[in-house]
C-alpha cells in the first residue's frame, strides 16, 4: 500500500496524543495526580498531538471540507466510528481539564470523566486499528496483532510523553510510569517483531492459487502478456506500493532501534539518575526517539502490506 | 446508508465469457465514452491524455495474459475484462464513513454518490478486484454504474436498455440480466458454463460471473495427456475437439474445387 505522508502522521500523532491522555486520566484515576503545571502542558500537548493528526488525516481527503459527512455511519463503518469517537474525545478532555484547572467538579465526578476520558482514548486508538484490521484484501492487516499494536504504540508513546513532564515537576508517578513505559517498550517490540516475522512466512493470498483472482484455480501458470494500460494507473500507484526487501530489513532495524530499544534504555538510565533535570532530558529524548521510530514502523506498516489486487499486475518473469 | 440493504429481488451483473472475448477493448472504450459523458460518473477525467505518461480514470480495464492449465497445457492467451461485480456482500459500501458508497435495495447495484464522496479512498482498499478508481481532478471515487441511466431510460429502445460494455462487445462475449432469477440467460448460462466467481475465498459473493475457457483444440479438459499429440480420430463433439494432427485445422472440413486454389494460392 502506498505510505501517504497525511496518514502516517494521523496514526501516529493521534495515536501518541491519545496515549498521553488517557495515562494523564489514568494517573487521576490512580490518585497519583501531576502538579497543575505540568498537568496543563500535557493536556494541551496531548490535545494538540490529537488534533494535528486529525488535521493531517483531512489531507488525505479528496473533499475536505465534507469531512463533516463522515461521521455520519457509525453502524458500519469503523473510518466514522473513528472519527466519531475522536470528536467524543474533546468533550471528555475539556472536562476534565475544567475539573483540574477552574472549578472541580464535586463526588464522584472527577473519577467518572477521567474513566470516561481513558476509555474513549483507548476506543478511539482500536477504532483506528480497526479501520485496517478490517480489509480483507491486505492479508498482512488481518493479523490478530494489527488492534493490539495500535493501542500498544499509543500507550508507550504516551507515557514517554508524559514521562518527562513527571520528572520535572519531581517525578510523582515514579518509578510507576517509568516502569510502565520500559515494559510498552518492550511489549511493542515483541508485538512487532511477531508481526514482521509472520509478514516474511506469508506469500501471496494464504491457501488461494493465483488463478483465484481469474475465477480460474486450475491455472499452473499465469503471466502477464498486455497490460490493460501502457502506464500505472491509480491501482498501482495506491494498491502496487513495493518496498525492496533490502530497504525493509534495514528500516525495520530503525524503527525497532528509535521506537522501542533506545527509549527504554534512556527510560532506564533516566530512573536511575538522580538529577531532575538530566533525567527529564533524557526521558524527552525517549519520547522523540519513540514517536520517529514509529513514523519508520508506521511508513512500513503501509508500505510493505500487499493488496490483492495485485494479482492482477503480476510482475513479468 | 452504507448498511448493506436485505437481498432484494433482482441481482443485475454481467457474465463475461473468457472462452470467446478478443481483447479488444471495445468494452472499455465504450464504457469510458459513454461514463466520461453520462448522467452518473462524469467526468472521467483523463490527465497528459495525449503526452508520454496519459492516464485517467477507467470503469473497465482489460488485462492480457498467458496462462496454462488442464485447458490449454501448453499455453493459452486469456483476455480478462475486469470492472465492479456488484456483491452481495460489499465491503466497499460497508467501509464508507459518509453513506456516499451504497446498495441499491432492488437490485443490487451498487453506486457512489459523487456529491457526498469525500475521497478518502477506503472503498478502494476494501475492493480485491480494483474496480474503483479514484479521480484527482474531482476529488472522489469512481466505479462502474452497470450503466444505470441506460437501464433506466425509457426513451432508448427496449433493446438498448443495458451497460455500454455489452452493447459495444463484437463477440458477445458480455451478457447483461438478472442472476437472482435461474431461468434468466445469464442464469441459464452460467448453469451451463461453469460460471466462476472471482477470487472466492473472500467471500464477497460477487454478482458477476466469469465463463471458463473452453479446452484448447487438441486438448480436453479431463484427460490432458490424452489429446496431447497425436492421435487419429478427427471432429469436435460438444464443444470439445479430440486429438487432431493438425490442432488448427480441427472441424473444418479440407477445401475443394476453388476454394481449395486460393487454400493452394495463400499458403504459397
Amino acid at each position: 500500500m502506498h505510505p501517504a505522508a497525511s496518514v502516517i502522521l494521523f496514526t501516529t500523532l493521534s495515536g501518541a496524543g491519545y496515549g498521553l491522555l488517557g495515562w494523564l486520566a489514568a494517573a487521576a484515576l490512580a490518585g497519583g495526580a501531576l502538579p497543575q503545571g505540568p498537568a496543563a502542558v500535557a493536556l494541551v500537548l496531548g490535545l494538540l498531538a490529537v488534533t494535528a493528526g486529525l488535521l493531517a488525516s483531512t489531507f488525505h481527503l479528496g473533499r475536505p471540507e465534507r469531512a463533516w459527512r463522515a461521521l455520519s455511519q457509525v453502524g458500519s463503518s469503523w473510518l466514522s466510528r473513528e472519527g466519531a469517537l475522536a470528536l467524543l474525545t474533546y468533550p471528555a478532555a475539556l472536562l476534565f481539564g475544567y475539573d483540574l484547572f477552574v472549578w472541580p467538579l464535586g463526588g464522584a465526578w472527577p473519577a467518572i470523566v477521567a474513566g470516561v476520558l481513558l476509555l474513549l482514548c483507548l476506543a478511539t486508538v482500536a477504532a483506528t486499528g480497526m479501520i485496517y484490521a478490517s480489509l480483507k484484501p491486505i492479508p498482512a492487516w488481518r493479523h490478530p496483532l494489527v488492534v493490539p499494536g495500535y493501542l500498544l504504540f499509543a500507550a508507550a508513546s504516551g507515557a514517554l510523553l508524559l514521562l518527562p513532564l513527571d520528572l520535572a515537576a519531581g517525578g510523582r508517578l515514579q518509578p510507576g510510569l517509568g516502569l510502565a513505559a520500559m515494559l510498552l517498550c518492550l511489549l511493542g517490540l515483541a508485538a512487532k517483531a511477531f508481526y514482521w516475522g509472520s509478514l516474511d512466512r506469508q506469500s501471496g493470498r494464504a491457501g488461494a492459487p493465483q488463478g483465484a483472482a481469474l475465477g480460474l484455480p486450475e491455472l499452473t501458470a499465469m503471466r502477464p502478456l498486455d497490460p490493460p494500460q501502457g502506464q500505472p494507473g491509480y491501482l498501482q500507484r495506491e494498491m502496487g506500493f513495493r518496498v525492496a526487501r533490502k530497504h525493509a530489513r534495514r528500516l525495520r532495524r530503525i524503527a525497532a532501534a528509535l521506537a522501542f530499544l533506545a527509549p527504554a534504555l534512556l527510560v532506564l538510565l533516566a530512573v536511575l539518575l538522580r538529577d531532575p533535570l538530566a533525567a527529564t532530558a533524557l526521558a524527552a529524548g525517549a519520547g522523540l526517539s519513540c514517536i520517529a521510530g514509529l513514523l519508520c514502523e508506521r511508513w512500513l506498516f503501509f508500505a510493505e502490506a500487499r493488496h490483492v489486487v495485485a494479482d492482477y499486475y503480476p510482475p513479468s518473469p | 446508508m452504507t448498511a448493506l440493504p436485505a437481498p432484494g429481488p433482482r441481482r443485475l451483473g454481467l457474465v463475461i465469457d473468457l472462452d470467446i472475448c478478443v481483447g479488444c477493448h471495445a468494452c472499455a472504450t465504450a464504457c469510458k465514452s459513454w461514463n466520461g459523458g453520462g448522467a452518473v460518473t462524469a467526468p472521467l477525467t483523463d490527465f497528459d491524455p495525449y503526452g508520454a505518461a496519459p492516464d485517467g480514470v477507467w470503469l473497465n480495464r482489460v488485462h492480457g495474459f498467458e496462462v496454462a492449465g488442464p485447458a490449454a497445457p501448453d499455453g493459452m492467451t486469456l483476455h480478462f475484462p475486469r470492472s465492479c461485480l456488484h456483491c452481495a456482500d460489499a465491503p466497499c459500501v460497508t467501509v464508507c464513513p459518509t453513506g456516499a458508497s451504497y446498495k441499491r435495495a432492488d437490485d443490487g447495484i451498487v453506486l457512489v454518490n459523487p456529491d457526498s464522496c469525500i475521497g478518502c479512498k477506503l472503498c478502494s482498499w476494501a475492493c480485491p478486484y480494483g474496480a474503483r478508481e479514484y479521480d484527482m481532478a474531482e476529488g472522489v471515487m469512481r466505479k462502474c454504474t452497470l450503466c444505470v441511466d441506460r437501464l433506466e431510460d425509457d426513451r432508448l429502445p427496449e433493446a438498448e436498455r443495458q451497460p455500454a460494455c455489452v452493447m459495444a462487445c463484437p463477440t458477445r462475449a458480455r451478457s447483461f440480466g438478472d442472476l437472482a432469477d435461474p431461468a434468466s440467460e445469464v442464469s441459464l448460462l452460467v448453469a451451463a458454463r461453469d460460471g466462476r466467481d472471482l477470487m472466492p475465498d473472500l467471500g464477497y459473493r460477487p454478482t458477476n460471473k466469469y465463463l471458463p475457457p473452453r479446452p484448447r483444440r487438441g486438448e480436453t479438459a479431463a484427460l490432458p495427456e490424452a489429446g496431447a499429440h497425436g492421435g487419429a480420430a478427427d471432429g469436435v463433439a460438444d464443444g470439445r475437439a479430440v486429438a487432431h494432427p493438425h490442432p488448427q485445422d480441427a472441424g473444418l472440413a479440407p477445401p475443394r474445387g476453388f476454394w481449395r486454389l486460393v487454400d493452394r494460392l495463400l499458403s504459397l
